[in-house]
């Protein structure tokens, strides 16, 4: 480690404590790049792991996430509550480059001092988020944020992800998606603690809302759960049933909090952590490994890929 | 040998009263094809939802698109916010309708470089590929 470093990750630290937002979007771009001094800062913000409810807004596209997080921010806000934002969309595995969208209709936002938010490529993740989200969240509750709102694109399996990250999983649909949420997968079913119908204002949602409900009764088992997902028309476009949802997600937390399923997430979250950090850090040791002599005796066919790997794994250590 | 290179990260904003975002978007395009994590704050900006938006997303660049003339107070007013808020390290580039004799006035306050109309989208691309590495050397 050199010397200077720890110091000036711990000044970036402090900064972040004393709601500095140079400080706090510096220390993101550190954690999300991986840079050396990623690990001393999650090891100063850790303590503050748990503090925040983290929402997961997951849907398809185009359900209104981004504009439906404008509307809570705006709900939380009149609470009195500071809230963070980290918004991910895809990057594409050809260029790198991603288009990160979802800044425009949180930007009415931007200059109010409790509002922080950074958009996020989900940088070859599979899973809709991004491998840095966790220490992207411990450097916001670190800043002292009470909600911290994760938007991910879900497009078919990505939806499972956002569960291992967040507390609370308000799933979006709209009832243009029609036959779709009637077809939606058992996966998606069971990651939602709340079904949200937006775009309520275009028509259709008690047919969206009822066939939403029966398809959830139809997977539920037959012994009552302390917490069944509720289901929730609104509007992003013009606040309608925001209020309630905004309740809902309260009593979620609560629920949380009271039961012995707050800690179970938290401790699956933790694990989820450790098991993105530990094999990047494999992977990469591993990948370091590989010689230009490994890959000569490869084409002699003197060596062979099994034998390559173990050799190469044989030796890693953290 | 794996050797992951740096994404940079471009803010594209449209500061100024005129609606037109068609322009914006086409770049939008084209650096996120370049591999760029592209930023787009949508029209209407204020200099200072430019400026905080710059810095939350930490930026290496920000990209002004203005075609409504008043390129001469809001591009000044850009630049010197974001370093107010300690963003020294930030390329500044700006494009639109924007006269040649402007330019010079431009760049001594603070815009890095500034593209007139019908650039060709390689040339901002490649203006960025170049100045991008060198601007934040660390
Ligand atoms: N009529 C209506 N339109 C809405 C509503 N909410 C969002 N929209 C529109 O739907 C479109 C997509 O909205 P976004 O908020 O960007 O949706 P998103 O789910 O975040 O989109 P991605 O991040 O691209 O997946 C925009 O044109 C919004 O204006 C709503 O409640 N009613
Ligand atoms: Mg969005």
């Amino acid at each position: 480690m050199r010397a200077g470093s720890k110091a000036s990750a711990a000044a970036l630290a402090q900064g972040v404590r004393a709601g500095d937002k140079r400080s706090l979007a510096r220390a993101l771009s550190l954690l999300i790049d991986e840079a050396p001094d990623a690990d001393i800062l999650i090891q100063k913000f850790f303590s503050d792991s748990g503090r925040a409810q983290k929402i997961g807004l997951s849907g398809p596209p185009g359900t209104g996430k981004s504009t439906l997080c404008g509307r809570l921010i705006a709900h939380f806000r009149g609470l009195g509550l500071r809230v963070g934002v980290l918004a991910v969309d895809p990057t594409s595995p050809l260029t790198g480059g991603a288009f990160l969208g979802d800044r425009l209709r949180v930007q009415e936002h931007v200059s109010d001092p409790g509002v922080f938010m950074r958009s996020l490529g989900s940088r070859g993740m599979v899973g809709g988020v991004s491998q840095t989200i966790f220490g992207a969240i411990h450097a916001l509750e670190a800043a002292g944020f009470s909600k911290i709102i994760v938007e991910t694109v879900g497009t078919g399996q990505d939806e499972v992800t956002i569960a291992k990250v967040a507390d609370t999983v308000a799933y979006v649909t709209t009832p243009q998606l029609g036959d779709e949420i009637q077809a939606m997968k058992a996966g998606v079913m069971e990651i939602g603690d709340v079904f949200v119908v937006n775009k309520a204002d275009l028509g259709g949602k008690d047919k969206a809302v009822s066939d939403l409900r029966s398809a959830l009764a139809l997977g539920r088992g037959p012994e009552k759960k302390p917490w069944e997902p509720p289901v929730v028309a609104v509007s992003a476009a013009t606040g309608e049933g925001v209020p309630e949802l905004g309740k809902i997600l309260e009593d979620h937390w609560r629920h949380l909090m009271g039961s012995g399923e707050g800690r179970a997430r938290r401790s699956a979250q933790h694990k989820e952590e450790l098991s993105l950090y530990i094999s990047r850090r494999l992977y990469r040791k591993a990948l370091d490994r590989i010689t230009d002599e490994d890959l000569e005796r490869m084409l002699d066919h003197r060596s062979d890929p099994v034998a390559v790997a173990r050799r190469i794994l044989k030796p890693v250590r953290g | 040998m794996v050797t992951e290179k740096k994404t940079y990260r471009v803010l594209i904003a449209k500061p100024g009263l005129d609606g037109h975002d068609r322009g914006a978007k086409v770049i939008v395009r084209a650096l996120r094809d370049a591999g760029f994590e592209v930023i787009y704050t949508g029209i209407r900006q204020t200099p200072e939802m430019i400026a905080e938006a710059a810095l939350q997303e930490d930026v290496d660049a920000v990209g002004l698109s203005l075609l409504s003339g008043a390129h001469m107070t809001l591009f000044p007013q850009v630049a010197g916010l974001l370093k107010k808020k300690g963003m020294k390290g930030v390329l500044l580039f700006g494009g639109g309708i924007i006269p040649d004799e402007d330019v010079p006035a431009l760049k001594k306050k603070g815009v890095h470089q500034v593209f007139g109309p019908g650039t060709p989208l390689s040339s901002i691309v490649g203006y960025l590929q170049e100045n991008l590495p060198r601007a934040r050397g660390k």
